[in-house]
Formats: C-alpha cells, sequence, structure tokens
C-alpha cells in the first residue's frame, strides 16, 4: 500500500483503480459537451440554414492528414502505457513525447488552415458553418493542446519511475480527443450533405 | 365542456371571453378535483400516522421492510389510482390543447401583431379582409376585433422574443423574431381586456402593455377605424389606464402619485 | 492488535499528507473533506443573503410600488429585472448546489460510507476554489457599468446574446461567464463524489447498504453530469454571441432562438431533480431516525429516484409549449410530464409508509423533514396543472408558475438545508442548537412561507404575468383586492426573513456555548454518528467495517431500538 495521499484514494470497492475510474466519469462528461455542440450542428445542418454548402471550401486534405496524425499519436500514447507497464520508464518517456509531437504537428496543422481560411475571409463570424467551424475545431485543439501539457507534465514523473499509472489516464484521454476528431471531421470536412 | 362543471376558480378573476376560455377554465376546475382529492387523501393519511404513531413511553415502533410483496402494495394500490387518473387527464388536456393550438378554424379576418422593444404594433385588414393591402389600419398597443368573430393572428417580432398574452382570452403565445406564429381565437365577450407582454424582453418589459377592445358590432368597429384613420381617435387602452390613480388599501409611496410609474422611469432611460 | 496497527499505518499516512497544519492551509486552502464542505455550506449561506436581499427589495417594490425600498431603495425596471434575474440565478447555482450537494455530500460522504477523505482532496478543494471565484465574478457583475444581467434566470437569446436588446453589456456576459465556472466547479466536485462513493466505500458496505442521502447525491450528480453538457456548448455560443459576434441564437444572422431554449431545459428540468433528490435523501434518513422506523422499501425508492431521473431527460419542451414549438410536439411531452408524477408518488408514498407504525418524535429536524413532505406535496400537485399543455396556454410565465416552482424550490432548498443543518449540527459542530429557539424560527419560518407563496397561486390564476416590476399599471390586474394579496404576501415575506435572524443567532450562539453534543444524539445506525462530535481530521481512529443495512431500527430481538452499522453481529446478546 501506497503512503500517499488518504486512505479513501487506494480503496478499490468496485477493483477498477480509482484514477481511471474518475477519467471515465469525466470523460462521460465531456461527451455530453462535445455530443451537444455536434448535435447542434447537425440540427442546423438537417433545418438548411444558410452557409452550410461551406463545407466544401475545408481542405479534406488538411483533416485527412491530421486524422492520420492523431490516430498515430494514439498508437504511440499505447506503446507509452505498454512500456510503462512493463516498467520500462525510458521508453515510455519518449512514446510520450512522440505522442507530444504528433499533438503539435496536428496544431499547426490547424493554425495554417485557420490562417488560410481568415485570409480568404471566412472568419468567426462569416455564417453558422464558419462559427460551428471555429468553434468546435477550436474546443477540441484545446483538448489537444490541455493532453499535451498534462502528458509534459507526467513524462518526467514517468522518468523518475513515479505516477506510473497516469499514463494510462492520459492515454484514456487522448484516445477520446482522438474520437471526437473522428466525429468532427467528417462532418466539418468531408460532408456536404 | 363547461356546463357540466363550472367551480369558476378562474373565471371569477378574469372573465371568460373567447371560445376556449370555457374549455381551460373546466380543465383548471377539473384538475384542482382531481388533485385536490390526492392531495387530501395523503395529507389525511400523513397527519393520521403522525398523531397515531407518536412517540409513547414503553411503546416499540414496528419493524417493516417494505420489500414484501404484501408490505409493498399498499404503496401501490394508491399509486394504481395516480396511473388511472393520469391517463384520464391526458385525455382531456389533449382534447383542448388540439382544439386551441392544434387546429386552426376558417377565419372571419386577420390580426397582426408585432412586438418590439417596448410596444406592440397591429395591423387590421380594413375592408378588403387581407393583411399587406392599402386600407390596412395600423395602431400602436391597441387591438380591435369583433365579438363572435373567427380571427387568425399572425406573430412577429422585430427584436427579441416577446408573448401575445391575453389573459381573459386564456391566450398566451411567444413570438419570435424572424419567423410568423399563427393560431387563432373568438371573443365572445365585448368590452376592453388587458393585452400583456408575458416574455422578458427587456428592461421596458413592465411597461410593454396594451388594451384589446373587443367590440359589439360591426357598427362600433367600423366607427372606431373610421376615427384612427382620420386622426380622430382616442386611444382605449390610454383611457382605460386613466380611469383614475389605482385605489389601494394603504399607501406609503413617495413619489407623486399623479405620475404614472412608468412615465417617470422612463426618464431614466 | 491488527486495529491498532491500522491505525498507526492511518496516522503515518495523514501524517505524510497533511504535515502542513498552518491556519492558511487549514482554513483557506483546505485539503480535509469536512472544512471544505465548511466552505462550500458558508459561501452557500452568504450567497442565500444575498438572494434574500434581492427578493426582499423586489417583493417590496411589487407590493409599494414606486417607494423607496428601505435598506434598498429606488427599484426601477432595469434594477427590478436585475433582481430578479440574480435572485433566481443565486438561490438555484449558488444556494441550493452547493449546500445540498457540495457542502453535505463533502461532509457526509465520506462519514457515512467510512473512510477518512475523499478520494481526489486536491480536486476537491480544486472544485470549490473555482466555485468561489464563481461567485465572485457574478457578484462583480452587478457593479459593472450597465448594472447586472436582467433577462431572466433562463437568458433567453436574443434578449441576452446581444448588448443593444438587454443594455448590459458585460453584465450579461460576466453573469453567463459566472454561470459557466459554476458549472465547470460542479463537474469536478461531482467526478469526485461519484468515485469515492462508488471506490471508498468501508468493507462490508455493499450498494444496498449505503445510506440513501449518499445515493441520492450520487445520482443527482450523475443527472447532473449528462444534462449540463449541452449547456455548457450552449454557453459558449452564447458567450461567442455576445463578445465576438456570431449569431448561434441570432434570427439576424441565420441563427436559432428556440435552440438556446431546448438547450437550456435539456439542463434545466434535470436540475430540479438534481437539487430534490438530495434533500429526499436528507429527509429519508431524518424520518427514519426520528420515527425509529426502518425506511419502507429501500429499493423501491432508489428506484423511483433512478426512474424519476430519467424520466427529467425526456419532459424538457414542457417548459416550451407555446414558445413557438411544433404543437404536436406538446403531446408527447404532456405524457412524459405526467409520467414522472408516477415515480414521484410512489417516493413520497413510502415516506408517508415509513412512518406507519413508528414512534415518531417531533424534534426540530423531523419538523422540517415533514413539513418538506407536505410543502413538496403542493408543488407536486400544481406542477400537474402545469404540465397540462392546455392549462399551460394560460399559466405560462403567470405567477401560477411562480408559486408552482416556489412550493418545490423553497422546500429543497431552504426547508432541506434547514432540516440538514439541525439534524447534523451536532456532528459538524460538536455542540447542540437550542431547541426553543429550533422551534421558534420552524413555525416562525414556515408559516409565513406559506403566507407568502399561497397568495401567489391566486394572482397567477387572475392573469398576473411574471416578472413586472409594477402590476398596478394595467388596469385589469390593479384592483386593491390583487393588490392586497400582492402586499400580503410581502409582509409574509418580511416577517419570514425576520425569523431568520433567530436562526443566525442560535447557530452562532450554538457554535461556541451550545451544551456539547454527544457522539450520537439521534441514537442513529449510519456510520457518521460512531464517531466523535466534530469528528478529528482522518475522521475514523479504527476503520468500521460495515454488517448491515443503513436503517436497522427497532430490529425485533434486538435491545437497544437501533442497531448501527458498524457493530458486529455477535455484539447482539
Amino acid at each position: 500500500m501506497s503512503t500517499h495521499g488518504p486512505i479513501a484514494t487506494h480503496r478499490t470497492a468496485t477493483g477498477i483503480p480509482t484514477g481511471r475510474l474518475a477519467v471515465w466519469w469525466l470523460m462521460a462528461s465531456e461527451i455530453f459537451i462535445f455530443g451537444g455542440l455536434i448535435m447542434c450542428f447537425l440540427l442546423f445542418k438537417f433545418n438548411n440554414a444558410p452557409g452550410f454548402e461551406d463545407a466544401s471550401m475545408t481542405s479534406t486534405t488538411a483533416g485527412a492528414f491530421n486524422t492520420f496524425v492523431l490516430l498515430t499519436s494514439s498508437l504511440t500514447i499505447v506503446l507509452a502505457h505498454a512500456a510503462a507497464e512493463r516498467g520500462d520508464t525510458a521508453a515510455s518517456f519518449r512514446y510520450i513525447w512522440f505522442t507530444i509531437g504528433g499533438g503539435l504537428v496536428f496544431i499547426l496543422v490547424k493554425t495554417y488552415e485557420y490562417s488560410t481560411k481568415i485570409l480568404h475571409g471566412h472568419t468567426l463570424t462569416d455564417n453558422i458553418f464558419w462559427s460551428f467551424y471555429y468553434t468546435a475545431t477550436g474546443l477540441h485543439a484545446l483538448h489537444v493542446f490541455g493532453g499535451m501539457v498534462i502528458m509534459a507534465i507526467i513524462s518526467f514523473d514517468v522518468r523518475k519511475n513515479y505516477n506510473l499509472q497516469r499514463v494510462e489516464l492520459i492515454g484514456i484521454y487522448w484516445h477520446f480527443v482522438d474520437i471526437v476528431w473522428i466525429f468532427l471531421f467528417p462532418i466539418l470536412y468531408i460532408a456536404n450533405f | 365542456m363547461n356546463e357540466y362543471l363550472d367551480l369558476g376558480l378562474i373565471s371569477s378573476f378574469v372573465p371568460a371571453a373567447s371560445s376556449f376560455a370555457g374549455d381551460i377554465d373546466f380543465l383548471f376546475d377539473m384538475i384542482t378535483i382531481i388533485v385536490g382529492f390526492w392531495f387530501i387523501i395523503t395529507l389525511a393519511t400523513l397527519f393520521y400516522f403522525l398523531l397515531r404513531f407518536r412517540r409513547r413511553e414503553g411503546t416499540k415502533a414496528q419493524y417493516i421492510t417494505g420489500e414484501k410483496h404484501s408490505e409493498k402494495v399498499w404503496t401501490h394500490y394508491p399509486h394504481y389510482g395516480v396511473i388511472a387518473f393520469d391517463v384520464f387527464l391526458i385525455g382531456f388536456v389533449i382534447v383542448v390543447w388540439v382544439n386551441v393550438k392544434q387546429t386552426l378554424p376558417a377565419n372571419e379576418d386577420t390580426i397582426r401583431a408585432i412586438g418590439q422593444q417596448w410596444s406592440w404594433s397591429f395591423v387590421h385588414t380594413g375592408e378588403d379582409g387581407k393583411l399587406d393591402t392599402e386600407d390596412d389600419v395600423n395602431t400602436v398597443n391597441d387591438l380591435h376585433v369583433i365579438k363572435d368573430k373567427t380571427y387568425h393572428f399572425e406573430l412577429q417580432s422585430r427584436d427579441v422574443l416577446h408573448n401575445f398574452a391575453v389573459p381573459a382570452f386564456r391566450l398566451r403565445q411567444d413570438t419570435i423574431p424572424g419567423r410568423t406564429i399563427k393560431g387563432w381565437f373568438k371573443p365572445t365577450e365585448s368590452g376592453t381586456f388587458d393585452l400583456q407582454c408575458a416574455e422578458i424582453c427587456g428592461r421596458g418589459h413592465t411597461m410593454m402593455m396594451a388594451a384589446i377592445t373587443v367590440h359589439p358590432d360591426q357598427q362600433s368597429y367600423d366607427e372606431t377605424m373610421d376615427a384612427i384613420r382620420s386622426g380622430s381617435y382616442e386611444s382605449h387602452f390610454e383611457k382605460k389606464r386613466q380611469l383614475g390613480p389605482v385605489p389601494l388599501p394603504f399607501t406609503v409611496s413617495k413619489t407623486d402619485k399623479s405620475t404614472p410609474y412608468a412615465i417617470e422611469l422612463a426618464k431614466s432611460f | 492488535m491488527g486495529q491498532q496497527s491500522e491505525s498507526i499505518v492511518h496516522e503515518a499516512e495523514v501524517h505524510e499528507a497533511h504535515h502542513e497544519q498552518s491556519f492558511l492551509m487549514k482554513y483557506i486552502f483546505p485539503l480535509d473533506h469536512k472544512m471544505i464542505g465548511f466552505q462550500y455550506m458558508f459561501t452557500g449561506l452568504f450567497m442565500a443573503a444575498i438572494g434574500g436581499y434581492f427578493a426582499y427589495a423586489f417583493r417590496m417594490q411589487l407590493a409599494f410600488p414606486g417607494a423607496e425600498v428601505p435598506l434598498y431603495g429606488f427599484v426601477d425596471p432595469a434594477n427590478y429585472n436585475m433582481l430578479v434575474t440574480n435572485h433566481g440565478t443565486i438561490m438555484i447555482f449558488w444556494v441550493a448546489m452547493p449546500v445540498l450537494i457540495a457542502a453535505f455530500g463533502n461532509w457526509m460522504i465520506p462519514l457515512m460510507i467510512g473512510c477518512d477523505d475523499m478520494v481526489f482532496p486536491r480536486l476537491n478543494r480544486l472544485s470549490y476554489q473555482v466555485f468561489l471565484v464563481s461567485a465572485l465574478v457574478l457578484i462583480l457583475s452587478f457593479f459593472v457599468e450597465g448594472g447586472g444581467f436582467g433577462g431572466a434566470w433562463t437568458s433567453y437569446p436574443p434578449l441576452s446574446a446581444a448588448a443593444e436588446y438587454n443594455l448590459t453589456n458585460w453584465g450579461a456576459s460576466l453573469w453567463l461567464l459566472a454561470v459557466a465556472l459554476e458549472i465547470v466547479a460542479f463537474l469536478l466536485g461531482g467526478i469526485n463524489f461519484i468515485t469515492t462513493t462508488m471506490n471508498a466505500r468501508a468493507p462490508g458496505m455493499g450498494m444496498m447498504d449505503i445510506p440513501i442521502v449518499i445515493w441520492m447525491i450520487n445520482i443527482a450528480v450523475i443527472l447532473f453530469m449528462s444534462s449540463v453538457g449541452p449547456l455548457v456548448a450552449g454557453a459558449v455560443m452564447l458567450f461567442f454571441d455576445q463578445r465576438l459576434g456570431t449569431s448561434f441564437f441570432m434570427p439576424s444572422g441565420g441563427g436559432d432562438p428556440l435552440l438556446w431554449q431546448h438547450l437550456f431545459w435539456f439542463f434545466g428540468h434535470p436540475e430540479v431533480y438534481v437539487v430534490l433528490l438530495p434533500t429526499m435523501g436528507i429527509v429519508a434518513d431524518i424520518i427514519t431516525v426520528f420515527s425509529r422506523k426502518k425506511l419502507f422499501g429501500y429499493r423501491t425508492i432508489l428506484y423511483t429516484a433512478f426512474g424519476t431521473g430519467g424520466l427529467s431527460f425526456i419532459v424538457w419542451a414542457h417548459h416550451q409549449f407555446i414558445a413557438g414549438i411544433d404543437p404536436r410536439m406538446a403531446n408527447v411531452f404532456v405524457i412524459t410530464t405526467i409520467l414522472i408524477s408516477i415515480p414521484i408518488a410512489e417516493m413520497v408514498f413510502s415516506y408517508i409508509a415509513t412512518l406507519y407504525g413508528g414512534s415518531i418524535e417531533f424534534s426540530t429536524p423531523m419538523l422540517w423533514a415533514l413539513s418538506f413532505l407536505v410543502s413538496f406535496l403542493i408543488g407536486g400537485v400544481t406542477g400537474i396543472y402545469l404540465g397540462s399543455s392546455a392549462m399551460d396556454i394560460y399559466f405560462h410565465d403567470s405567477y401560477f408558475v411562480v408559486a408552482h416552482f416556489h412550493y418545490t424550490f423553497f422546500p429543497i432548498t431552504i426547508i432541506g438545508m434547514f432540516a440538514a443543518i439541525t439534524f447534523w449540527f451536532p456532528k459538524m459542530f460538536g455542540r447542540m442548537l437550542d431547541e426553543t429557539l429550533n422551534k421558534i424560527h420552524f413555525w416562525g419560518t414556515i408559516i409565513p412561507f406559506n403566507g407568502l407563496f399561497l397568495p401567489l397561486f391566486l394572482v397567477g390564476m387572475a392573469g398576473q404575468h411574471r416578472r413586472i416590476a409594477d402590476y398596478t399599471q394595467y388596469p385589469d390586474l390593479a384592483s386593491p383586492d390583487l393588490q392586497g394579496i400582492r402586499i400580503f404576501a410581502t409582509v409574509s415575506m418580511v416577517i419570514m426573513l425576520l425569523f431568520q435572524f433567530v436562526f443566525i443567532y442560535n447557530f452562532f450562539n450554538s457554535i461556541f456555548k451550545g451544551k456539547k453534543a454527544p457522539m450520537n444524539p439521534w441514537r442513529a445506525t449510519t456510520l457518521e454518528w460512531t464517531i466523535p462530535s466534530p469528528p478529528p481530521h482522518g475522521n475514523f481512529a479504527e476503520m468500521p467495517t460495515v454488517y448491515r443495512g443503513p436503517y436497522e431500527y427497532s430490529v425485533p430481538g434486538h435491545d437497544e431500538d437501533y442497531w448501527p452499522q458498524h457493530i458486529p453481529p455477535k455484539s447482539n446478546v
């Protein structure tokens, strides 16, 4: 038994580690936030709100590339978790930084997309589609950025062989961020239905 | 419906001046009887238990888990009663709702009400019975209709949400900017009634009031319309408001009572 | 021996975790769940005072329109709107939720499930700090240029979305920001609550051995978490509308104002049950203790709570019957709405059945609990009127609605809060409240409460609509009779407010000078009564093991009329 924190933290009446349980609940509440946003978007779309034909102007190539980057980074965080389970902290540290790198590439591509769109005059207030585009991808990018910061903090703990279970927790979070993107990508980039 | 049962719980406060007002009043009375019955039974049981099982020296409470079937029925049976009344109630409610809001009976005239911060503009059709023609009659805060005629209304808004509310007609309907909302009413009593905005619409919400005048016949209506056209119209709304300062049971106001509150406050905008 | 070594390990851990016990760490940045519970409680009570003060100001304006309100001043319409808006917002977000869920959740979850703290003490502290910031942002919003937000607690756009309409440019944005921060605080706190209850239960405590109040708080948190998400998204969109000029909810730019109403009420209706269920739990605990009875149908009550919670997700449009939605949709929602009476009625019947065959003692907590049942019953049955779509054509946005939801929210928030405070005060402060003052306060609150809100049903039936600063301007609403009713309500309210000073005096006097409380003054069975009052840091000197359900009162063949959860069966002699 660890001698850190209150006894409560180390109990597992359900058999699921407390940290993992909490992250699952966090994800549960996040699902409703993104779910609400996506639901609003679809409602506007199916009511044929003006401006939704602009979905064809988003860069499918950049979006597809970002999907690839994000999925790859999900793989590396899984590898980081596996390494941490093995006790190979150096490898885990390396893989975490691969994941952070993936997040960085994602955000750079996103920045490039934003700047080209803004240069073409499609700003946040252009019409409802662009409002949703920036709100949804912006909120998602914020989650990506937050995940990167937390990963950076965790990575140094991992190198010191400390709090290794947190690699799994940030992994769950990172998969969630990934899944949100899997929903955003088709509705904002591909579909023009 | 209201011939069968009329406690007059609402109509003792507000006249029932539209064709469906009676239905809604009937519904109110019926719900009152049903829930009143349940309410009294439940309260009586509660107070009986409190009295019967109050603490006495030497008696011990019983051990009842409420998990056995023979015990559960005591909450289940009244509960089935609730369900039965629910079904009964939903039936009546939906009938009235469908009649008032979901169907649009053939009309004899149309009016348009446009809400804006913070007044109502009304459009009357004029002689041709059509809106958006030359002879439309526009008024502000004064709506005129004729008794026993079925009206369609078109509700619009220029800025925020408003609510077209006529308590005497038992009618409320939100107005939404960018949309036209249609509905109907048929006045059955003549007189001048309050027309409210019942959806908060900003600072002047308090002052956003109007009047609806139900004319007893076509002649009275035509005279008013002519007066409006010729500019000699004296607002029914203002006339009704200026019946005199409101007699209060007692008064503590330090402000000048001859100036209506709203007008005084209008200065602060 | 084994127990002793466990307690030594425990002491060592606590020492390790919280060796910093300076004043600052203990009272300002505490990690201890009890101190965080106090922080929530006192912040909530402070906000309740503001909310009450606002209510006082606008009720006085309604009774004596245009007169200077003593201790407030002149209430102009902008001011009036700001008062009603923030009264509602404060009472729901900054009183009901922090006091009922956060304060008593923080206090009672670890104590009742038998552990030393919440599973994430630092998350707990962060949750309170975010909450405190949200309260400060809200208070700040009253003082910015243009004044506080005045678009009602529902903040329907377009009014709330554009400064040109609401004329409270920063007031509206800060209000929205404050609500959003409050939601974040409760999401963080909620995760902690659920995880603690799921994982940190004492050995032997199965799911069906958890006291009902803990169940209710957790169901409430789950309801909150799953209903608030769309509103968070909506709040972001509304904030962008206000500050960045998007038009999600502005028809002029292709947006839809009704969308906000759907997002808001999809949260707003479950929110009623979010605050109702904890009070239901508190009341269940109190009536079992003071009638010395086992709770009638523990599982039934639990299932009805789940049923109510589940149903509450599919009834939201009954707030919008006449808001311009498709009238055919109303028929679906009227059915789901009336269906809610089924689980709620079953729950109330079970509570009343609990009293059957009991040995009822009318102590102050019991009086509060019983008065909750009666008042909530009034709130419940008047909900039948408003849930009936056809009736709502007349009652929408009328004072009937106001009276109805005050008959639900007042019992939930205020009566529930007083029930809980008078019940757990001995445990929290180690002192007893003065029983005479308690009773004076009870009757001095409950009688004027009815005097305040029963008349509002009458003015509602007379067609009086909400959020109007002066009804004497309306010819049909200006009759002396109706004004007399308004004055009666206001006078009742002032009397009720004055009686709160009795409570405040009693509360603070008892904290310092009250009779010392024994460990278990009510002879209750749950775990929080097995430790000293107030509980020491770390709660249990020896971590308890649970052997039975929480409501084993008057068990046949057992000498005492209560059988605490932690006593091993062999001691039954």
